[in-house]
């Protein structure tokens, strides 16, 4: 079959209904697809945080107090708070969508989705107390 | 009440129209009845220019699916009385051409499928005396869950990245190419990795995931495009860091 048919008696017109600019407003689960991608800009914000933080810290004390003192208006506050709260939002979506990505063997059996699951959630967990061990130092 | 339910069927006369229009039924409503009974009440009872496909009414043959209250779903296989007590609104398959009523054109779809070698690809074959190709039932498991697919093409009308570029190959095609890249019969994987590593191929999705959802038969699209794309990333990394092969 010809893909561009001509429109002819034996060929009538189709209807081809286009797709709304707003399709991602049509179902939720459409709509959280659309924030989860879009969380992956709170992901490049943290970055770009992380390495201003940086910097401050190898330009010496008096740049760290400034970035401190920075980071402490309402408006970065607010920023990061809204960050988290995606990453959050990004992290658990992504370990959702794990185990349909990764098949892991152990012998002749498939690892079940809950067990790749709780091992992304232990890695989690795991590399949370690493951070606050390091940060508090206890 | 209960026992009758109003049917809003899509209707599209291209002789006649250039736009969808609805007609309302009422039909019966057992609760044995599916949507697909209650649209052949219509067309031989009420109104016999309603057209539609339709084959085994048994969810195998795949040419039922249309959308049912914004959903897609094989109508064979969804029940009137879960929409109790009504309307129900019965529409073409999305992001498929209407060429009249509630049929797509399907054209699109079988174009593709037939692009990834659906089938099983050997370099050499054996001779007849050698034999069967055995295979254990841990093979076999590999791909039984892709091989189930119907090729109904819900999971085309479920798809947003489908109906925004259409070039996008989707998902069924990509599940049933996967199908026959983990048959350990195949030798084909190379020849379909061509046609999939472009960018409407497997790139184009962007797993939004309602494939796998909507999938009457368990089948796992989202699931074996994310696993596709994971063995090329890896098979690119090898050749990049092991160019002489490992």
């Amino acid at each position: 079959m010809d893909q561009n048919h001509a429109y002819t008696a034996y060929h009538p017109r189709w209807l081809r209904p286009h797709v709304s600019t707003y399709w991602w407003l049509e179902k939720p689960a459409y709509l959280a697809f659309i924030l989860r991608e879009g969380s992956c800009m709170f992901v490049a914000w943290f970055t770009v945080y992380l390495l201003l933080l940086l910097r401050a810290i190898q330009q010496g004390q008096a740049a760290y107090e400034a970035f401190l003192a920075w980071s402490a208006g309402p408006v970065v506050v607010l920023v990061n708070i809204v960050s988290f709260a995606f990453l959050i939002f990004h992290a658990i979506t992504f370990f959702q969508a794990a185990p349909q990505a990764m098949v892991v063997h152990v012998g002749h059996r498939r690892l079940p989705a809950r067990v790749l699951l709780a091992a992304h959630y232990a890695a989690w967990a795991a590399a949370s107390i690493v951070v606050f061990w390091l940060l508090t130092g206890a | 009440m209960g026992d009758r339910i109003t049917l809003q069927v899509a209707r599209y006369r291209p002789e006649q129209e250039s736009e969808a229009t609805y007609d309302e039924f009422e039909v019966p409503c057992p609760k044995d009845w599916v949507v697909l009974d209650g649209l052949n009440h219509v067309k031989d009872r009420l109104d016999g220019t309603l057209a539609y496909r339709w084959s085994c009414s048994m969810g195998i043959c795949g040419s039922c699916g249309m959308t049912v209250n914004g959903e897609p779903k094989l109508t064979c296989a969804t029940f009137l009385s879960e929409y109790a007590p009504g309307p129900v609104r019965v529409e073409p398959l999305r992001n498929f051409p209407v060429i009249r009523d509630l049929i797509v054109d399907i054209g699109d779809f079988m174009r593709k499928l037939v692009r990834v070698k659906p089938w099983i690809v050997r370099q050499v074959e054996k001779p007849l005396s050698a034999g069967e190709y055995l295979q254990t039932p841990d093979e076999l498991e590999e791909y039984k869950q892709f091989s189930m697919c119907i090729n109904c093409m819900l999971c085309y009308a479920a798809c947003p990245i489908y109906g925004l570029d259409p070039k996008f190959i989707g998902p069924a095609v990509i599940a049933l190419a996967q199908r026959y890249n983990l048959d350990n019969r195949d030798q084909g994987a190379a020849a379909r990795m061509e046609v999939l590593s472009e960018h409407e191929g497997i790139w184009g999705c962007t797993f939004v995931g309602e494939c796998t959802k909507v999938c009457p038969k368990h089948v796992d699209p989202a699931g074996a495009i994310q696993r596709y794309k994971l063995s090329a990333a890896v098979d690119s990394m090898k050749s990049f860091f092991l160019p002489r092969g490992a």
